[in-house]
């Protein structure tokens, strides 16, 4: 310990670990991050904060070597040094643990750790290390494991220590608690605090300004590529950060007095499907009512069986039995997408790109992606595409949702992900569904253009339409719906009230403890 | 070292749409080295291929007629290749189209009349499609690779017209060649001028690129093809059905390859016989990607290549450059066609392994 306690008085007293001066990165002309000084000291947890496009990523690909700036420096421990690729960060001692996990599901931890190393390390050289590890920092893992059997948070926790094996004197976590219950990343907290106090740097990227605060002593926030504010978030507010990312104050989600609600629009009786894919989540006898006027939140971990239902819901995926999904008292279980489209249902699925949106056309295309079906009279004629009608509706949408972009019709890949979403949203929401059904849908969207689509579906629900939101942010769940369901292992729970769930029953109900949480 | 093709922030536009005529500049020089290797003055051989015969009239009609069938497969395969249906076999598609139109003369020899030529259209439009639809419902039932199972199919239809011309349907007064009676003149395709070569192939082709022009850019069909092609999950999202779109694609890209196939037997040759297949279905891949898979384009592509089969006979003739230095340029073309497609997409970074290690080995 003594030689730990020597690095922190070295930290805190001396130069920072890492620094950069003035760094600065073109895209092309758009300038990504513009002479960013950032510096992060050993044994501090430091938050990055700022919305989405307000360069976070590019600054720490540059910390990390997989981008390179285009001016200025980055000093380590007071020299200058140019990080050429990650492996150049990890031989410094830099180390990170990505948001989306780069793990082969078929393989062991081990192996999959192992699969990191340039030198080659026998698999059971790597195994013993990492129970040592994972000993050592409480992070319980089976080195022999298959990757695919593990849940999400004890992926990360294979992550983590992929990144310890390499004894990193600062660790980059970006949105390491996405993925978690809140009974999982207390534990992730207990394991940080336990690293920064043996004197390493820990960089932590996270839009939850709880956290945030909970956990760091310093943090720099962004906004549009430039560093706005470098302050101690134990000593702001969270509406004060909030602000801070943003620019201006954020209109808060208004709700309307719960109004009486209509009759059931959406039942779902006994739904069980089994999964399509070797990793994927059958789906366990589902049942759920969700009455006309009503926000029904189905909370619950990514990965837990949420693609599955969504599929269903939307017949992606048809069902067998026509009676396991009604809508407004017709079964529908077996009818295609575009059927149940043409019934008055809106879809709004989790991923933009690829899914919701063909990222390679244009805005009024994929209006039509969606709605060729179920406006067919007005966006076609004869199987011919009446363009100008698309347009006319584009732009309704984009007046309406506050899209910001360039051009009138520009192609979805130019978008921001919160003007895309938002686009995404307002072609669903334009044709007034009677029912709306959307995953994630806020997913990796700014805190502004997140308050607007909330915004949007309790002023859809307001109108009379139901809906269903599947969320894994429990912020945005208790926010918007009027009942909660949990998701755990492809069981859905008991919707219940919003008003009788706190987040610990819901976080117990995340890890599969319906009945003791009732 | 390592070589990285590294994804590029932005494709340049301008050089998207010059990449065509780059990639022919750069045939034409590899064609210069070739040439220079063969011991022949590299600047007249290229001028006796790619120049001369567009000076001449009898070899622009030439040109013309080779470039029907070109034009017709290519524009069949750009709603297969944008579909993601890897369409290999078209000069299967070809034969059996070639075969089925050819039905009609040889069954009834005697028979004159102007519904026979219309109606043998058809039938080569029926033998390409129903030959195309054997590796699409294998690829949509049981997700069978469709580039072996219609390129292995070619080399049954190539044994079948094989066989039926020295076989059953030989013309008896034909001194034993392979090859079936000559077609009455109502079972001939009539040529686009008196004396010439060109016969309404060329028409049906310019038609044709036409039709799939208005129908991928234009309706919603092009859209269910585009969006399948991009992102087949968007396009289940959409509705559309990936596995019908196969079977769709498949069935248009045969039946094009088909009506080349009669376009041939009944246009340029009059006859069913042992030298149908030529290689023009896939040659035709070559100028479906040259068009840029699209329609309008492959029109301009087709007339290319069409080219350098004429200018390769001539150069064969007055040069004695062999005939494979065509499929040699032919190879070169693809191959500079999709170099260029892909580098303007993506760039070459060299990645010193070495210099990273010392590197690492100082921090």
């Amino acid at each position: 310990m003594s030689d730990t306690a020597v690095k922190k008085s070295e930290g805190e007293g001396g130069l920072p670990l890492l620094e950069t001066r003035s760094i600065t990165k073109m895209f092309g002309g758009f300038k990504a991050n513009d002479a960013v000084d950032f510096a992060i000291r050993a044994g501090e947890i430091h938050a990055l904060l700022g919305e989405n496009g307000a360069g976070k990523s590019t600054l720490v690909k540059m910390i990390f070597g997989s981008l390179q700036p285009s001016a200025g420096q980055i000093a380590w421990r007071g020299k200058p040094v140019e990080i050429r690729s990650p492996s150049e960060a990890r031989a410094l001692g830099i180390g990170m643990v990505f948001q989306h996990f780069s793990l082969f599901e078929a393989l062991s931890v081990a192996e999959n750790i192992a699969l990191s190393f340039e030198d080659k390390l026998s698999r059971r050289t790597v195994a013993e290390n990492a129970r040592k590890l994972s000993q050592d920092y409480g992070l319980p893992l089976d080195p022999d494991a298959i990757v695919g059997d593990l849940s999400v948070g004890e992926r990360q926790r294979v992550e983590i220590i992929r990144c310890l094996m390499q004894d990193p004197q600062l660790i980059i976590l970006d949105e390491p608690t996405s993925v978690l219950t809140p009974q999982e990343a207390d534990t992730l907290f207990e394991t940080l605090i336990r690293l920064r106090d043996e004197g390493r740097a820990i960089l932590y990227i996270s839009h939850r300004l709880e956290e945030v605060q909970r956990l760091c002593s310093a943090a720099t926030i962004m906004r549009r590529g430039v560093v706005v504010d470098a302050c101690d978030p134990r000593k702001e507010t969270a509406a004060s950060l909030a602000s801070k990312m943003v620019g201006a104050d954020i209109d808060s989600v208004e709700r309307t007095k719960a109004l009486k609600f209509g009759g059931a629009a959406l039942e779902l009786k006994n739904l069980s499907a089994q999964s399509t894919s070797p990793f994927g989540i059958s789906l366990k006898d589902i049942s759920l009512t969700v009455l006309a006027g009503e926000v029904v939140g189905i909370a619950g971990i990514a990965g837990n069986g949420q693609a599955e239902l969504f599929a269903a819901l939307s017949g992606e995926e048809p069902q067998t039995h026509a009676s396991s999904i009604v809508f407004f008292g017709e079964p529908v279980g077996r009818l295609s997408i575009s059927s149940r489209r043409q019934r008055g249902v809106g879809f709004v699925p989790e991923e933009r790109h690829g899914h919701a949106a063909v990222s390679a056309l244009r805005l009024s295309q994929n209006l039509l992606l969606s709605r060729h079906a179920s406006d067919s009279d007005q966006f076609l004629s004869a199987g011919v595409v009446a363009s100008d009608a698309l347009a006319t509706t584009t732009a309704r949408i984009c007046e309406a949702m506050d899209v910001r972009k360039s051009g009138d019709d520009p192609v979805a890949a130019s978008l921001s992900g919160g003007n895309l979403q938002k686009f995404i949203m307002g072609r669903e929401i334009d044709r007034d569904p009677k029912i709306l059904i959307v995953n994630q849908p806020t997913w990796g969207v700014d805190a502004g253009a997140a308050a607007a689509i909330r915004q949007a579906l309790i002023d859809l629900a307001a109108s009379g339409s139901a809906v269903v939101a599947i969320s894994q942010d429990l912020d945005e769940i208790f926010e918007i719906a009027d009942s909660i369901a949990v998701m755990a292992d492809g069981r859905l729970s008991n919707a219940r009230p919003a008003s009788d769930m706190t987040r610990e029953t819901i976080g117990l109900m995340m890890s599969g403890q319906f009945e003791a949480a009732a | 070292m390592i070589l990285q093709l590294e994804k590029r922030p932005q494709a340049s536009p301008l050089l998207s749409v010059l990449s065509p005529l780059l990639a022919l500049l750069l045939t034409a020089a590899a064609g210069l080295i070739m040439f220079a290797i063969l011991g022949k003055a590299p600047f007249s051989a290229l001028y006796t291929y790619f120049i001369e015969p567009l000076t001449d009239p009898w070899m622009r009609e030439q040109i013309l007629v080779k470039a029907t069938p070109l034009i017709l497969i290519a524009v069949g395969l750009s709603i297969c290749f944008r579909s993601s249906n890897w369409n290999i076999g078209a000069e299967g598609q070809y034969l059996m189209g070639g075969l089925f139109g050819a039905m009609l003369p040889v069954y009834f020899y005697e028979l004159q009349s102007s519904l026979l030529l219309p109606a043998m259209l058809l039938m080569g439009m029926l033998g390409g499609a129903l030959y195309a639809f054997v590796p699409a419902i294998l690829k949509a039932r049981f997700n069978t690779n469709e580039i072996l199972s219609s390129l292995m199919l070619v080399y049954v239809a190539q044994q079948l017209v094989d066989w039926v011309v020295r076989g059953p349907w030989r013309d008896p007064g034909g001194f034993g060649f392979p090859g079936t009676r000559s077609f009455n003149e109502s079972a001939t395709l009539p040529k686009l001028w008196q004396y010439g070569d060109a016969h309404w192939g060329a028409v049906l082709a310019i038609v044709s690129a036409l039709i799939m022009w208005f129908v991928l850019s234009k309706t919603l069909q092009g859209f269910k093809v585009t969006v399948i092609g991009t992102s087949p999950r968007a396009g289940r999202f959409a509705g559309f059905s990936a596995g019908r779109l196969t079977v769709v694609a498949f069935l248009v890209s045969g039946a094009l390859a088909g009506l080349a196939g009669i376009g041939e037997v009944a246009g340029s040759v009059g006859k069913l016989d042992d030298k149908l297949s030529l290689g023009y279905g896939f040659s035709a891949i070559i100028v479906a990607f040259l068009g840029r898979l699209n329609p309008l384009g492959i029109v301009a592509a087709g007339l290319v290549l069409a080219l350098s089969y004429i200018g390769g006979e001539a150069a064969q003739i007055s040069l004695g450059i062999s005939d494979r230095a065509t499929r040699v340029f032919q190879g070169l073309l693809l191959f500079f066609v999709l170099a260029c497609d892909t580098l303007i997409h993506y760039k070459i970074s060299l990645t010193g392994l070495r210099q990273q290690k010392s590197q690492g080995a100082a921090g």
